[in-house]
C-alpha cells in the first residue's frame, strides 16, 4: 500500500534519476515518522531489528544477574543466604529466559537486522509480522520477569518436566506464566522464521543464486526451518500443561492413561533443535567473519552449505539422549547413540573449513577474530564433552551433574555467545556508524574467554566428582566447597567482561571512530549499503555477480533498476536463481501490529487465570487483525 | 528460633567429620567400586585422552595458521586470487580430517556400544530384588523375598552382599526422581507411572553414598541416601535385624518418648514395627537408629541430630513434608532418647 | 480519563500483590513457636438451625488465600486419612464436605476448630496430633471443596483417578447451616 495516492498515478522509476534526486525521494518514502507514533508503528526490520538485539541484551543482563545470584548462593556450602523457594526460582528464570528470551531471539534479531541487507533488499519480508513478532516477544518477556518480580517467576527449570511442573505438583499460578512465556516466545520466532524464509526465498538480489548467498543467510535459513519444525512441539506441550492444570484434562496422568513421559519428549523434541536453532547462526557469523578477516573467501562453500544443512536434519534425530536415564529400551537408546555422534561430522567439517580459510588466508587480529579464535578453543571442547555424553553408558553417569552443565555451556556460551560476541563487535559499525573501541575489545575478550574457561571447566569436575545439577546448597562434608568458591569468583570475571562491553558500547556510540561503509574491507552486500544504512538500505538494488560482490566488483557494483520509487516496492526473484519476477509493493508503517500484540497478550495473560480468556481473547485479537488485513485496494504486483 | 538454628549449625559442624569417616569418599563417578561404574570410568579415560589429543591438534593447527602472516597491503590486493597449491593441499588436509572423525566417532560408537553390554550384562542374574519408591525428598526400600516374612521395608540406606549382582526397582509416589550411586552404577530415573531397574553389583565392601539426580522440588539437594556394600555374612546379619520387629524402649526416658511418639502425631506418619505407630507417609523407623544418616542423608546421625530434626525440621530442610511438633524439651528428650533406641 | 486509568493501575496493583499473597512458600509458620497451645473459644455444640458461634482469628487469609497451604491440606487429607470417613469430599460415613451444608459451621475457623477438638458422632480429635498450621492448611483445603476458595488459590487435579472437577473449577456453594448428621448416627443426636 502506499500512502501518497496521489503519487499512484505517477509511477516514478528509479531509471533516470541521478543519486541525490534518488536518496531523497526514496528517504520519504521509506522513512519511519518522526516522533513516539512513528517509534510504534514502524515496519522498517533495521529499528525492529535493533530493539530486537537490545531488548535480547536485557533479558541477557537479568539472566546473567540470576546466574551471579546462584553463584553467591553456591559459594560456600550450607549458604543460609537463600531457601531452595527462591533459589529453584532463580535457576528456572536464568534457564528460561537464556534460552526462549536471549539465545533464541538474538540470533533472530541479528537476522532481522541483517538477511535483507545481506541479499540486497529493501526490506524484510512481512515487515507487519515482524514487528508483530518483536512486539508479542517484549510483551511475553516483560510478563515472566514482572510475574518473577511478584513471586510468581517460573520455577521448574527451563524444561518444567511433569509432575512436578504439573497440577499436583506446582502450586498456584507458576507453572502457568512459565507456560504461557513459553507460547508468547514460540509464536513470535514463528513469526520471525516465516518473515526471513520469504526473504531469502524471494528478495534475493538478482544474480544471487544459491550458490551465491552468504553462509550467514544460509545459516538462517536452515534455523528458520528448524524453528518451523521444532517450536510446534513445544508450544503443544505448553498448551497440554496449561489444560492440565486449568481445564483439568489428563494428558500427563498416568493414572487416567496420560504419561509424564510424553512431556519429555514434546519437550526435547523441540529442545534439541532449539541447540542448534541458537548454534547455527552462530556459525554463519563465523563464516561471514572468518573470510573478511583473513581477506579471502571461504575455504570449502559447498561443503559448509551441506554442513548446516545436516546439521539441521541430523538435529530432529537426537532428542532421546537427554532421556537416556528414563528407561527406554536399549536399541532405542543405541540409535540415538549413533546419531548422536554422527552430528559431530559436520560441525567438524564447520572447523575444519574455518581452520582451512586461516591457513590459506593469514588472519588480521581484529576483535572479531579474536573471538572466532576464542570460539573455536571453547566450542570444540563442548563439541567433544558432547560426544561423551552422547554415549549411554557415560550419560548415565554424567547426566544431570555440573558435568552437563559445564557442557552445555561450552557448546552454548563458547558455540554461540562467542561468535554472537564477534558479530557485535563485527557489524557494530554496520549498525550504529562507529567503531566499537580495539582496546577495550581485547580487554572484552581476554576477561571474556579466562573468565568462562575458569568458571565452567572445574564443572566437569564437580559433576565427575557427583555433585548434581539444580542442587540449592550442598554439604560441607562433600568436598566441593573450595571448587565451588573459585568458580563463583570467576563468574564474576566472566560477568565483568560483560560490563566492560557495555561500557565499549555506549563510549563507542558517541565517540567511536566514524566507520564509513566498509570498514574491514568485507565482501558481502551488506558492506555496499552506507552506515547505518538508510531505511530504503541500498539505493539502487544490487546486482551480485559473485559470492562476495564487492570483491569481485571493487570499482563499483553493478546495480538494476526501473523499481519505482514514489511507493515501496522491492524486487522478487525467482527461488534458485534470483531472476527478478516481480516488482512487489512492500507494506508501510501501521500501527496495528503492535494492537494485534497487545490483544494476543491480553488473551495470552487471561489464559493463565480462565479457560474462558480463549474465546473473548481471540475475538478480541480478531479486531486489530481484521484492521490489518483491511483491503485497501493496492493495486497488484506487477512483472 | 535463632538459637535453634546455631544448634543446628553446630551439630553439622562438629558431625561433618564423623560423616566423613563414615563413607569412605563422598559419592564419585571416579572413585568406582562397582562393576557397572568401573566400566564406565574405563570408557570415560579412553574418551578423555582421545578427546584431549583431538582439541590439542584442532587448537595446534589454529595456532599454526595465526603464525603465517602477510603484509596488509598484500592481502588487500587481491582477496580473490587463488593459488592453486595451498588450496589443493587445504583440500587434501580437510578431508582427511573429515575421514579421521568419522573413523574415530565409529571407534567410540562401538566402544560405548561394548560398554553397554557390560552394564546389560548384569540384567537376570540377580540374587536380590529391591523396590526402591521416591517420595519428596526421601527414599522407601523394600526388600524382597519369596518368603513372606522376609520381606520388610525400610528407608534411605540400602545394604546390599558385596560381588552379589542386585536388581534395583524403581518407582515413585510423586515426581520424576533419578537414583545414582556414582561410585556402583549410572543413573536411572524413578518415574510415575513407570517402573525401571537397575543393576547394582559392588566389587568392594564400603558405604557408598547416593543422591537424587533429578530436580525434584524444595528438597532436590537433601534427597540422598547410602549403600552399604557388605560381606555376604555381614548382610544376612543386617537383614535378620532388620527383619525382626522393633527393639521395646529401655529405660524411663524412652519409655515416656514412645508414649509422646504415639500420642503426638508421629505415629501417624511413621511406622514402627512391633508398636501401634503404623503411618505410611514418612519413612519406617523401625531401625532408624541403626543407620547412619538422618533426614535422607542429610546429617549424620547421632543423638544430637535426631533432636534437630525433630525439634525444626523446617530449618534443616525448608519444605519438607516433616512438619514441626511443638513439644516442650522433656518431651523433645524423651522421643529423641526412644527414637535413638530404635536400634 | 485520569481516575479510571489511575484506578486500573491500582486495580492491576491489587490483583499482582494477591498474587504474592497467593505464591508465597511459607515452609515456617511465624506461630509456630505457639503451637497448637494457643487460645481456643470451644463453640457451644449446637447443631439445627442455630447458627453456630464463628471465631475469627485473622488468619483465614493466611491459609485460605495462598496456593502451598491450601495444596499441602490436599496432601493432608489424604495422608492423615481424613479420605477414610468423607471420602475426596463426597461423604462415607462422615458427612460430605463439598456442598453447602455444615453441621458445625462452614467457615474455615469453624472447621479449624472442628477438626482440633472432634465433633460427637465419630468426628475424632486432633488436637496435639496434627501440628496447628497443619490444621489449619486441611481447613483451608476443606473450604476449596466447595469451591469457595479463589479458583487461582484453589487446588489443581492431582495426578491420580479424577472422578470428579478438581477444587479449582467446582462452583462455589457458599456454606450455609442445617447439615444433618448421617442416618447411622441420628439415634444419639
Amino acid at each position: 500500500m502506499t500512502s501518497h495516492p496521489a503519487d499512484m498515478t505517477k509511477d516514478l522509476r528509479d531509471t533516470d534519476l541521478d543519486d541525490p534526486t534518488l536518496d531523497g525521494i526514496l528517504a520519504r518514502t521509506w522513512e519511519t515518522p518522526r516522533g513516539f507514533y512513528g517509534w510504534l508503528a514502524t515496519v522498517d526490520h533495521k529499528m525492529v531489528g535493533r530493539r530486537y538485539i537490545v531488548t535480547a541484551f536485557v533479558f541477557l543482563a537479568l539472566a546473567g544477574l540470576a546466574a551471579l545470584a546462584m553463584r553467591l548462593q553456591l559459594s560456600v556450602p550450607e549458604n543460609s543466604l537463600m531457601g531452595p523457594d527462591l533459589y529453584n526460582q532463580l535457576f528456572s528464570m536464568h534457564g528460561t529466559t537464556m534460552m526462549f528470551l536471549f539465545a533464541v531471539p538474538v540470533m533472530e534479531a541479528v537476522a532481522v537486522y541483517l538477511v535483507p541487507l545481506m541479499v540486497g533488499t529493501r526490506n524484510i519480508a512481512f515487515p507487519r509480522l515482524n514487528a508483530f513478532s518483536y512486539w508479542v516477544y517484549l510483551f511475553g518477556g516483560a510478563m515472566i520477569w514482572i510475574a518473577f518480580a511478584f513471586n510468581t517467576g517460573a520455577e521448574n527449570g527451563w524444561f518444567s518436566y511433569v509432575p512436578l511442573a504439573g497440577p499436583e505438583f506446582s502450586f498456584g499460578k507458576r507453572s502457568d506464566f512459565w507456560a504461557q512465556m513459553v507460547t508468547f516466545t514460540e509464536v513470535s520466532a514463528l513469526a520471525v522464521a516465516v518473515s526471513l524464509i520469504a526473504t531469502i526465498f524471494k528478495q534475493r538480489a538478482p544474480g544471487m543464486s544459491l550458490d551465491r548467498i552468504p553462509l550467514f543467510v544460509w545459516a538462517m535459513l536452515v534455523t528458520s526451518f528448524a524453528i518451523m519444525f521444532a517450536m510446534p512441539a513445544v508450544m503443544i506441550s505448553s498448551t497440554m500443561l496449561i489444560l492440565d492444570r486449568l481445564v483439568g484434562t489428563q494428558f500427563f496422568n498416568p493414572a487416567e492413561g496420560g504419561d509424564p513421559l510424553l512431556w519429555q519428549h514434546l519437550f526435547w523434541f523441540f529442545g534439541h533443535p532449539e541447540v542448534y536453532i541458537i548454534f547455527i547462526p552462530a556459525t554463519g557469523m563465523v563464516s561471514a567473519i572468518v573470510p573478511t578477516f583473513c581477506q579471502r573467501p571461504i575455504f570449502g562453500y559447498q561443503a559448509l552449505v551441506l554442513a548446516l544443512i545436516a546439521i539441521g536434519f541430523l538435529s530432529f534425530g537426537l532428542w532421546v539422549h537427554h532421556m537416556f536415564a528414563t528407561g527406554l529400551p536399549q536399541l532405542g537408546e543405541s540409535f540415538f547413540t549413533a546419531s548422536s555422534m554422527l552430528i559431530a561430522i559436520p560441525s567438524g567439517i564447520q572447523i575444519f573449513c574455518w581452520i582451512a580459510t586461516l591457513w590459506l588466508g593469514r588472519p588480521i587480529l581484529k576483535t572479531p577474530l579474536l573471538f572466532v579464535l576464542g570460539f573455536i578453543f571453547t566450542f570444540v571442547i563442548g563439541g567433544l564433552t558432547g560426544v561423551m555424553v552422547a554415549s549411554v553408558p557415560l550419560d548415565l553417569q554424567v547426566h544431570d551433574t555440573y558435568f552437563v552443565v559445564a557442557h552445555f555451556h561450552y557448546v552454548l556460551i563458547g558455540g554461540a555467545v562467542f561468535p554472537l560476541l564477534s558479530a557485535i563487535y563485527y557489524w557494530f559499525p554496520k549498525i550504529s556508524g562507529r567503531m566499537l573501541d580495539e582496546r577495550l575489545g581485547r580487554w572484552n575478550f581476554w576477561l571474556a574467554v579466562i573468565g568462562f574457561n575458569a568458571a565452567f571447566f572445574p564443572m566437569h569436575l564437580l559433576g565427575l566428582e557427583g555433585m548434581p545439577r539444580r542442587v540449592y546448597t550442598y554439604p560441607a562434608a562433600s568436598g566441593w566447597g573450595e571448587v565451588n568458591l573459585f568458580i563463583s569468583l570467576m563468574s564474576v570475571v566472566f560477568a565483568a567482561s560483560f560490563a566492560v562491553l557495555g561500557w565499549n558500547v555506549v563510549r563507542s556510540l558517541r565517540h567511536g571512530i566514524v566507520a564509513g561503509p566498509n570498514p574491514w574491507n568485507a565482501g558481502t552486500l551488506e558492506w555496499a549499503a552506507p552506515s547505518p544504512p538508510p531505511p530504503y538500505n541500498f539505493l539502487r538494488i544490487p546486482y551480485a555477480s559473485h559470492r562476495e560482490p564487492l570483491w569481485n566488483d571493487r570499482d563499483s557494483l553493478p546495480v538494476v533498476s526501473g523499481l519505482r520509487v514514489d511507493a515501496r516496492e522491492l524486487l522478487s526473484g525467482s527461488l534458485a536463481e534470483a531472476t527478478p519476477e516481480l516488482r512487489e509493493s512492500s507494506v508501510d508503517n501501521s500501527i496495528w501490529p503492535l494492537l494485534a500484540a497487545i490483544a494476543t497478550t491480553a488473551a495470552f495473560v487471561g489464559s493463565i487465570f480462565t479457560p474462558s480468556a480463549v474465546v473473548w481473547g481471540g475475538l478480541l485479537a480478531a479486531i486489530p487483525l481484521i484492521a490489518w488485513f483491511w483491503p485497501k485496494g493496492n493495486p497488484e504486483d506487477e512483472e | 528460633m535463632s538459637g535453634r538454628a546455631g544448634n543446628v549449625r553446630f551439630v553439622l559442624v562438629v558431625s561433618a567429620p564423623l560423616g566423613l569417616t563414615a563413607c569412605n569418599v563422598w559419592q564419585s563417578a571416579l572413585d568406582a567400586h562397582g562393576q557397572s561404574a568401573e566400566a564406565v570410568l574405563r570408557q570415560f579415560y579412553g574418551f578423555t585422552a582421545l578427546s584431549a589429543g583431538i582439541w590439542l591438534l584442532v587448537i595446534f593447527a589454529m595456532i599454526g595458521a595465526l603464525r603465517r602472516r602477510r603484509s596488509l597491503a598484500e592481502r588487500l590486493a587481491a582477496p580473490l586470487e587463488r593459488r592453486s597449491r595451498p588450496e589443493a593441499f587445504a583440500t587434501i588436509a580437510v578431508s582427511t580430517a573429515i575421514g579421521l572423525t568419522a573413523a574415530i566417532l565409529i571407534g567410540l560408537t562401538t566402544w560405548s556400544f561394548m560398554t553397554g553390554r557390560t552394564l546389560a550384562s548384569l540384567r537376570g542374574r540377580e540374587t536380590l530384588t529391591l523396590l526402591v519408591t521416591g517420595d519428596q525428598w526421601w527414599w522407601q526400600v523394600r526388600y524382597e523375598d519369596s518368603q513372606a516374612n522376609r520381606t520388610f521395608t525400610t528407608a534411605n540406606e540400602i545394604h546390599i552382599p558385596v560381588g552379589q549382582p542386585v536388581k534395583v526397582k524403581l518407582e515413585s509416589n510423586d515426581v520424576i526422581h533419578s537414583f545414582w550411586v556414582p561410585s556402583l552404577a549410572g543413573k536411572e530415573d524413578l518415574i510415575p507411572g513407570h517402573q525401571n531397574e537397575i543393576y547394582l553389583k559392588a566389587e568392594r565392601p564400603g558405604v557408598y553414598r547416593g543422591q537424587c539426580a533429578e530436580f525434584c522440588g524444595y528438597q532436590h539437594a537433601h534427597m540422598s541416601f547410602l549403600v552399604v556394600a557388605d560381606e555376604i555374612p555381614d548382610f544376612e546379619a543386617w537383614r535378620s535385624r532388620q527383619v525382626a520387629t522393633a527393639a521395646s524402649p529401655t529405660g524411663e526416658e524412652a519409655a515416656a518418648g514412645q508414649r509422646v511418639f504415639l500420642s503426638r502425631g508421629c505415629s501417624i506418619c511413621h511406622t514402627v514395627r512391633g508398636t501401634p505407630a503404623g503411618g505410611k507417609v514418612g519413612p519406617d523407623l523401625t531401625h532408624v537408629a541403626s543407620r547412619k544418616t538422618v533426614a535422607a542423608g542429610t546429617l549424620p546421625l547421632s543423638r544430637g541430630s535426631l533432636a534437630a530434626w525433630i525439634a525444626d525440621p523446617q530449618a534443616i530442610k525448608p519444605g519438607t513434608n516433616m512438619p514441626r511438633v511443638a513439644l516442650d524439651p522433656d518431651e523433645l528428650n524423651a522421643v529423641v532418647a526412644y527414637v535413638a533406641g530404635l536400634q | 480519563m485520569m481516575r479510571s486509568a489511575a484506578s486500573t493501575v491500582l486495580l492491576a496493583a491489587l490483583l499482582l500483590t494477591s498474587g504474592c499473597e497467593r505464591e508465597k512458600r511459607e515452609f515456617k509458620s511465624e506461630r509456630a513457636e505457639s503451637g497448637d497451645r494457643d487460645e481456643v473459644a470451644l463453640s457451644s455444640l449446637s447443631p439445627g438451625a442455630t447458627p453456630p458461634q464463628v471465631a475469627t482469628s485473622g488468619r483465614a487469609a493466611t491459609f485460605e488465600g495462598n496456593a502451598y497451604h491450601v495444596a499441602q491440606g490436599k496432601r493432608l487429607f489424604t495422608w492423615f486419612n481424613c479420605n477414610g470417613c468423607h471420602a475426596m469430599g463426597g461423604g462415607d460415613s462422615g458427612p460430605p464436605l463439598m456442598d453447602d451444608k455444615w453441621i458445625y459451621g462452614g467457615t474455615i475457623e469453624n472447621i479449624v476448630a472442628t477438626i482440633r477438638e472432634g465433633r460427637p458422632n465419630g468426628m475424632p480429635s486432633f488436637r496435639g496430633k496434627i501440628p496447628d498450621d497443619q490444621i489449619w492448611e486441611i481447613a483451608a483445603f476443606v473450604r476449596s471443596m466447595g469451591g469457595n476458595l479463589s479458583k487461582n488459590v484453589a487446588p489443581q487435579r492431582n495426578d491420580d483417578l479424577n472422578p470428579f472437577p478438581a477444587e479449582n473449577r467446582r462452583p462455589p456453594s457458599p456454606p450455609t447451616t442445617g447439615g444433618q448428621p448421617l442416618p447411622a448416627s441420628r439415634g444419639t443426636q
